[in-house]
């Protein structure tokens, strides 16, 4: 199956002379969960606006579903629903005129049934006839979502959807965006919460300075850069670690109280039991142990700071 | 064609003219009553008639073009200056609208209110004056052209203006002056020699001048050299806003 998004030696420099993406190409599958993750500044609004037409791009090409973003934007843009960042909205108008703008905007006839759909999934019906300026923050991110979401597109982007956004809305976003998925809608989403690309993503894209320095399967991209550690704390500290046990990758805290192993959770000899076998040889014992699993977060600072 | 997009933007324009009701069309009515009230009525009751058209009649079509130039002109800049202030224009930029359809939307909107504000002008004017349209196809196609081509050159500052002061600028150190100096309260035959050649310059003067022709048959210029003004004030207009769209200037990074 092609790609739903294809990405080719894209890249943007702005009229200031700042480079906000350096030539870069990526595929989405059609109907994934793809999480752009990056800090702030490292080109993902940028990445994002180019492809829904907001920004025009230096050199490179876009096509979504087959279709160029720039030559044949109608076809490209009317598969496209966006979600920006910022909270703008008409303050003065009410929330079902406005979702209701969206659509027309978007070529597609009137359909109450599938905006009062739309509002109903986001829990928005009651306040059809609110003007946006009444709502609160929350509500008015759901609003942008009910009006990326007014023209039925195939494509989603969710640029930060959840920035300053409470644990529930956060909650009942994902829960959306997973709806959405199973009725065949690619999602996009950028965000530099890590949990969030953790808990929802099916693939993970690292952007960082405009550049994008990985894209990976969620569970592979774990897997993979994920080290496991077993913690030791000691009944008596150490001074060093002793001789039988310098094969093996330990650290020793500072305080001589824990002893940290590190090894590879994929491979099939990890190595824990001859050490802790080593560990009763030399006569060391430990009280408490645990192992752990870096998460995202750890990976993608460790991505971040090689690179920097 | 995105005929559903042009209707939105439209809906959407005419919708925001609606709740500002008093602005939009109250206040330029209650603004020209006064102009007649004190030009119309007090002074014009003690000068002669211009032309052979009572000095109230005369001013008439002016008064009309005043408003209507300066309506287009702040409905239209406002209309899309807005949604660059406030951030919404990203919808309308990752639309697939063309930039005709956005035009035709947005500069759409800002043309029937002024076509609708003329009207109701003339119709309040009625109330202090007397006077007969000559040639009322004419006066409507004046009437539409000018709006449409002054709804376009506010199009064209609102996209221009990043600041409320520059989106005040031009209306306000232009067209307002032009206006007045277009010959709305008088004849640019009452002028010095010198000055009449000066007004030339002043696209203004054309509008107004075939404007009073479609009312009364006296005109400052013929009527070809006001309609060929017109038309060409229109292209120009036509051709920024193609030159805007295709550069992205002031719209897109």
């Amino acid at each position: 199956m092609p790609p739903i998004i294809e990405v080719r030696q894209l890249s943007k420099v702005y009229a200031s002379g700042f480079q906000a993406l350096k030539p870069l190409d990526l595929q989405i599958d059609k109907g994934e969960i793809f999480a752009l993750l990056g800090p702030n500044g490292a080109g993902k609004t940028t990445l994002i606006s180019i492809i829904c037409g907001i920004v025009n791009p230096s050199s490179g090409t876009v096509l979504a579903d087959g279709h160029d973003v720039v030559r044949d934007y109608r076809a490209a843009r009317a598969r496209i629903g966006l979600v920006p960042q910022e909270l703008t909205t008409d303050a003065f108008e009410t929330v079902w005129n406005t979702v209701s703008f969206s659509r027309g905007l978007f070529g597609k006839a009137p359909n109450p049934a599938h905006i009062e759909k739309v509002l109903r999934d986001l829990s928005l019906w009651s306040k059809k006839d609110n003007k946006l300026i009444t709502l609160s923050g929350g509500m008015k991110r759901r609003v942008m979502i009910a009006k990326a979401l007014s023209h039925e597109p195939q494509i989603l982007f969710l640029d930060e959807p959840t920035a300053g956004v409470d644990v529930e809305l956060r909650r009942d976003m994902w829960q959306m965006v997973r709806g959405l998925r199973e009725t065949g809608v690619t999602i996009i989403l950028t965000t530099h919460y890590i949990d969030e690309a953790e808990e929802m993503a099916d693939r993970i894209g690292v952007i960082n300075k405009g550049e994008l320095i990985l894209v990976e399967d969620k569970a592979e991209l774990m897997n993979k850069l994920g080290r496991k550690q077993l913690s030791l704390q000691l009944q008596h500290p150490l001074r060093a670690i002793p001789p039988a046990l310098q094969a093996y990758a330990l650290e020793l805290s500072a305080d001589g109280c824990q002893l940290v192993y590190s090894f590879d959770a994929q491979s099939e000899q990890t190595g824990i039991d001859g050490l802790l076998r080593r560990l009763a040889e030399a006569g060391v014992d430990f009280k408490d142990l645990k192992t752990s699993q870096s998460s995202l977060e750890d990976i993608f600072v460790n991505l971040v700071r090689e690179r920097a | 064609m995105n005929i559903h997009g042009i209707r939105a933007i439209y809906l959407f324009e005419m919708a925001r003219t609606r709740r500002t009701l008093l602005q939009s069309i109250v206040s330029p009515v209650i603004s020209t009553s006064l102009y007649f009230v004190v030009f119309g009525a007090a002074i014009g009751s003690h000068m002669n008639g211009i032309d052979g058209v009572s000095y109230g009649a005369f001013i008439v079509p002016g008064l009309v073009m005043l408003s209507l130039l300066t309506q287009s002109i702040s409905n239209a800049s406002f209309g899309i200056y807005f949604p660059k202030f406030v951030g919404t224009i990203y919808e309308i930029l990752s639309a697939p609208v063309s930039a005709f359809e956005i035009v035709a939307g947005y500069v759409g909107a800002a043309a029937s209110k002024s076509i609708i504000l003329g009207t109701i002008i003339l119709v309040t004017a009625r109330l202090f004056v007397s006077f007969d349209i000559a040639h009322p196809l004419w006066m409507l196609a004046f009437l539409v052209l000018t709006s449409l081509t002054f709804s376009l050159f506010g199009f064209i500052i609102g996209i221009w203006a990043d600041n409320f002061e520059k989106l005040q600028l031009v209306p306000l150190l232009i067209v307002t002056p032009l206006t007045f100096l277009g010959g709305s309260f008088y004849s640019i035959h009452m002028l010095p020699p010198l000055w009449q050649k000066v007004t030339l310059f002043n696209p203004v003067v054309y509008l107004i001048s075939g404007f009073r022709w479609s009312f009364y048959g006296v005109s400052d210029v013929s009527l070809g050299v006001s309609v060929g003004m017109t038309l060409m004030f229109l292209t120009v207009c036509l051709a920024l806003v193609w030159w805007i769209f295709r550069s992205g200037y002031r719209l897109k990074a």
